[in-house]
């Protein structure tokens, strides 16, 4: 028998296929990127120069990695149902902390050495790790309201690193100090083993221990989840201390790529961002199912975004607006009422549906 | 079919069909609701009967079949529409607003208007009318929430009622009514049966069905089996077309598998108690006994079950396990020490509805190992398809959603998580409540079986029958204390006699 050609919607794979988590975060990625490179050509190229790999996709990378790091840490927040508002004012306070520091160090220290930049990055982290054990105790043993509990450290972060900076921009001269941000290693840029390192931590930690289960349990029902005997308040805290150590890494970046520290301006509506970025990559901002892989697509999409207005030549304004259309059209795709409203207007998927 | 045609046929559902993702859950169902007559809806979890539902008020639609309301099809897609057309549903968990007043919850939505505002003359006179309807004088301005859960039950359904109804639809409205409420409850039915509605009524209990229904379709895996006269069909015939075999009801434990005196203490409380919750308690539990906990709705049952569970901290008291000071911080603690507790709100507390049947299962065992140490997949396959199999869940696959099992199911996974632990002492909540017969019966034999092979069994139930066929001991507990404690084979009277207590002194 010759098999009957079927409409490509009823074809089982390919519905497994569309029906996979990561699907439509990939599917936008991809045609940015793509539309990208129909307009302009050499925007997916790459080149090998000087030992090193040059290109927009390693740009976007590049310049990715701070959002994707604190997207990550919002990820397993907003998974237990929390939130944390605060990651734009830590992304300051750390900032402003490591140049501060370096300042300090070097000061201290005369000499070319790599000491200034030990104590900048154990200083920053230190202080990020402090941000999110404070933000987790106000909600797990204070028990406020997420929103609120972070609303705090919004404020004030920012307040405390003016007054560490002196209201002033902190300017480092401090060679290895950019490095962080714009060095290269194998070819590569620093930041993206940054990212990875941690992305495939964290992955690996999900996979190999039982946190994934105990944390999809906790966001899904967290009353079931302690009747089976879950912590849910160490994991919680956790999630918060986690969320404020990304902060801090990307704080660490973000000023060394442009080798100073502005405590007013540095990393605002990073918060905004980050959830954006999550709920791109398809995690319920309910709690409970999570996805970093798909936090990570959504942090390359925002960027992606981003650097298209700039590579097409439109006035950066603009980046504002093409945002919230993102939004809304990926608020709609994810709702199941809207999806089910387009079924009932194309008729080839509703056959297929009964089949 | 011996459908006499003397009251007037209102719904008449025919050759009704509907699958869910390869699976049929009705097949070619009959259904005809008639004016005055309250009809029973029979069957087990998973017979169909809520699938039936949702199909007549619009939730989901049918794949095959026609419904006629009044001689006319009818195809309602939303709640909505089917209200429209007089077809009016009550849900078992009450769904109203308990903040908002009275006559606010039975207006919400179509609140009458008047020059664009709300006419709230009107909605408190249509508001008492409707309560009227159903025999209830109570003042509408008060929240809802200051009043019990059955008068909530008569304001959802007189809110049902309210427009222009031809069926009633009533799914579970007693389980979480105590006695003199569902009497109540029945007069209300009876009442509105007078007034010519079409009611029909879904309910696990054998007795309630008897007590107010003049006419019972049953249904099993998806078929009808048959519609009967309540009159002419008797309680173990209704039972066994439900279920399909004839069931022994009265399966108990053997007098030779009780447990002997002697057996070490798994459990025992002393003097142990929670301000306001519970009255100093002293209990003990042993090595392959099952002791019962009977008591009415509110006597402490369920509060003794979370102090000996570490979901609530005692305020008083001590607490050995295995002959050891124990202090319960949290479930963790006790899971540790080898208790398990299947709650009583299987759907809030017990069942992860977004998670999977393995992932249900395995979870509480994984807790007691902690984060780091990890079952395989492998090894979470193996465990859950064994006890899946062990309980009879019913289920598509281990990787089903647990919220898409029945109740019963539900229950079962539940008790299979803790199952997976091995624990010395099985609190069970009100295990049965809710869930089918055959379901019980599962549930009640696997009771049996653990406590032979030694487990120790906590088992709180209100249906009495249950708690004498199953227990070596009975504790009973009233008004948020314990006052007696008596052998396995004492008779009900001596039960209730302990449950009324002072009540009928002072009376």
């Amino acid at each position: 028998m010759v098999p009957v050609s079927t409409s490509f919607a009823t074809q089982p794979w390919l519905r497994r296929f569309v029906a996979q988590p990561l699907f439509w975060p990939l599917l936008t990625l991809a045609l940015l990127l793509l539309g990208n490179g129909v307009f302009n050509p050499g925007f997916l190229a790459l080149h090998w120069r000087d030992g090193h790999l040059y290109g927009n996709l390693i740009d976007i990378g590049n310049r990715a990695a701070p959002l994707i790091l604190v997207s990550l840490g919002m990820t397993l927040v907003i998974a237990v149902r929390g939130l944390d508002i605060s990651v734009g004012a830590v992304l300051a306070l750390t900032a402003t902390v490591a140049a501060w520091t370096l300042t300090q160090v070097q000061a201290a220290h005369a000499g070319s050495n790599l000491l200034p930049l030990a104590w900048a990055i154990v200083a920053a982290l230190t202080v990020a790790a402090l941000c999110g054990l404070w933000n987790g105790l106000l909600v797990v043993k204070v028990g406020m309201q997420p929103i609120v509990a972070t609303l705090i450290l919004m404020v004030a972060g920012r307040g405390v690193a003016q007054l560490i900076s002196g209201g002033q921009i902190i300017t480092v001269y401090y060679a290895p100090y950019g490095f962080l941000a714009n060095g290269f290693l194998l070819g590569l840029p620093f930041p993206l083993y940054v990212v990875a390192t941690v992305f495939v931590g964290l992955q690996w930690l999900i996979r190999h221990s039982a946190l994934g289960l105990f944390t999809s349990a906790i966001g899904h029902n967290p009353i079931a989840a302690k009747v089976a005997g879950v912590r849910a308040g160490a994991i919680i805290l956790a999630t918060y201390l986690f969320c404020g150590l990304s902060a801090g890494m990307a704080g660490v970046l973000v000023s060394a790529n442009v080798d100073s520290a502005d405590a007013n301006n540095a990393g605002q509506l990073f918060e905004l961002d980050a959830i954006l970025a999550v709920s791109i990559g398809g995690s319920l901002l309910s709690g409970g199912r999570f996805s970093l892989a798909g936090s990570l697509i959504g942090a390359l999409i925002l960027q992606t975004m981003t650097s298209t207005i700039y590579a097409v030549g439109l006035p950066p304004q603009l980046n504002l607006v093409v945002k919230a259309v993102l939004v809304f059209v990926v608020m709609v795709l994810q709702s199941a009422d809207f999806r089910s409203q387009v079924r009932a207007w194309l008729p080839w998927v509703r056959k297929g549906e009964q089949t | 079919m011996s459908a006499p045609a003397s009251p007037s046929v209102v719904l008449h559902a025919t050759g009704v069909g509907k699958r869910f993702a390869g699976s049929v859950a009705l097949d070619g169902v009959e259904l005809c609701l008639r004016a005055g007559e309250i009809h029973a809806l029979m069957g087990q979890n998973g017979a169909g009967k809520s699938t039936l539902i949702k199909l007549l008020t619009g939730v989901i639609s049918a794949d095959s079949g026609q419904v006629s309301l009044d001689g006319r099809l009818v195809a309602p897609t939303t709640p909505v529409q089917a209200q429209a057309l007089g077809i009016s549903t009550v849900y078992q968990e009450v769904n109203l607003c308990p903040n908002l007043s009275v006559a606010e919850n039975i207006f919400a939505g179509r609140y009458p208007r008047r020059f664009g505002f709300i006419d709230w003359r009107a909605v408190r006179r249509g508001s008492r009318d409707v309560l009227a309807a159903v025999g209830l004088d109570i003042n509408v301005d008060r929240p809802l929430a200051t009043y019990s859960v059955a008068i909530q039950q008569m304001v959802a359904i007189a809110r049902a009622i309210g427009v222009s109804a031809r069926v009633l639809i009533l799914d579970e409205p007693t389980s979480s009514l105590d006695e003199g409420e569902v009497q109540e409850l029945f007069k209300v039915m009876r009442r509105l049966r007078e007034q010519g509605l079409a009611i029909m009524f879904v309910t696990h209990f054998l007795d309630q069905v008897y007590a107010v229904s003049d006419r019972i379709t049953v249904l099993r895996n998806g078929r009808r089996v048959g519609e009967y006269l309540a009159d002419e069909l008797p309680q173990p015939a209704l039972v066994s077309a439900m279920v399909g075999r004839e069931v022994a009801l009265a399966e108990g434990r053997d007098s030779e598998h009780r447990p002997a005196a002697n057996a070490p203490v798994v459990l025992s409380a002393h003097g142990l108690g929670r301000r306001g919750k519970l009255h100093a308690t002293d209990i003990q539990v042993r090595r392959g006994e099952v002791l019962g906990l009977a008591g009415l709705l509110g006597s402490g049952r369920t509060e003794l079950a979370r102090l000996l569970f570490g979901l609530d901290r005692s305020g008083e008291g001590r607490l050995d396990i295995q002959g050891e000071a124990a202090d319960l911080h949290h479930p963790a603690d006790a899971v540790a020490q080898g208790l398990a507790l299947c709650p009583e709100e299987r759907k809030t507390e017990g069942i992860i509805a977004e998670l999977s049947v393995r992932e249900n299962v395995v979870l509480a065992l994984q807790t007691r190992m902690g984060w780091r140490r990890t079952l395989s997949r492998t090894q979470q396959e193996a465990l859950a398809t064994k006890l899946v199999k062990a309980l009879g869940v019913k289920t598509a696959s281990i990787e089903t959603l647990a919220g898409q099992l029945s109740g019963g199911n539900q229950q079962k996974v539940v008790l299979a998580r803790w199952l997976a632990t091995e624990p010395r002492l099985l609190i069970l909540d009100e295990p049965t409540r809710g869930i089918d017969i055959a379901a019980k019966q599962d549930i009640m034999a696997e009771v049996v079986r653990l406590a032979g092979q030694g487990m120790a069994v906590l088992f709180i139930s209100a249906e009495i029958e249950e708690v004498l066929r199953l227990c070596d001991r009975i504790a009973v507990l009233r008004e948020r204390r314990k006052v007696g404690e008596l052998p396995g084979g004492c008779s009900e009277q001596e039960i209730l006699a302990l449950i009324a207590g002072d009540a009928g002194e002072v009376a």
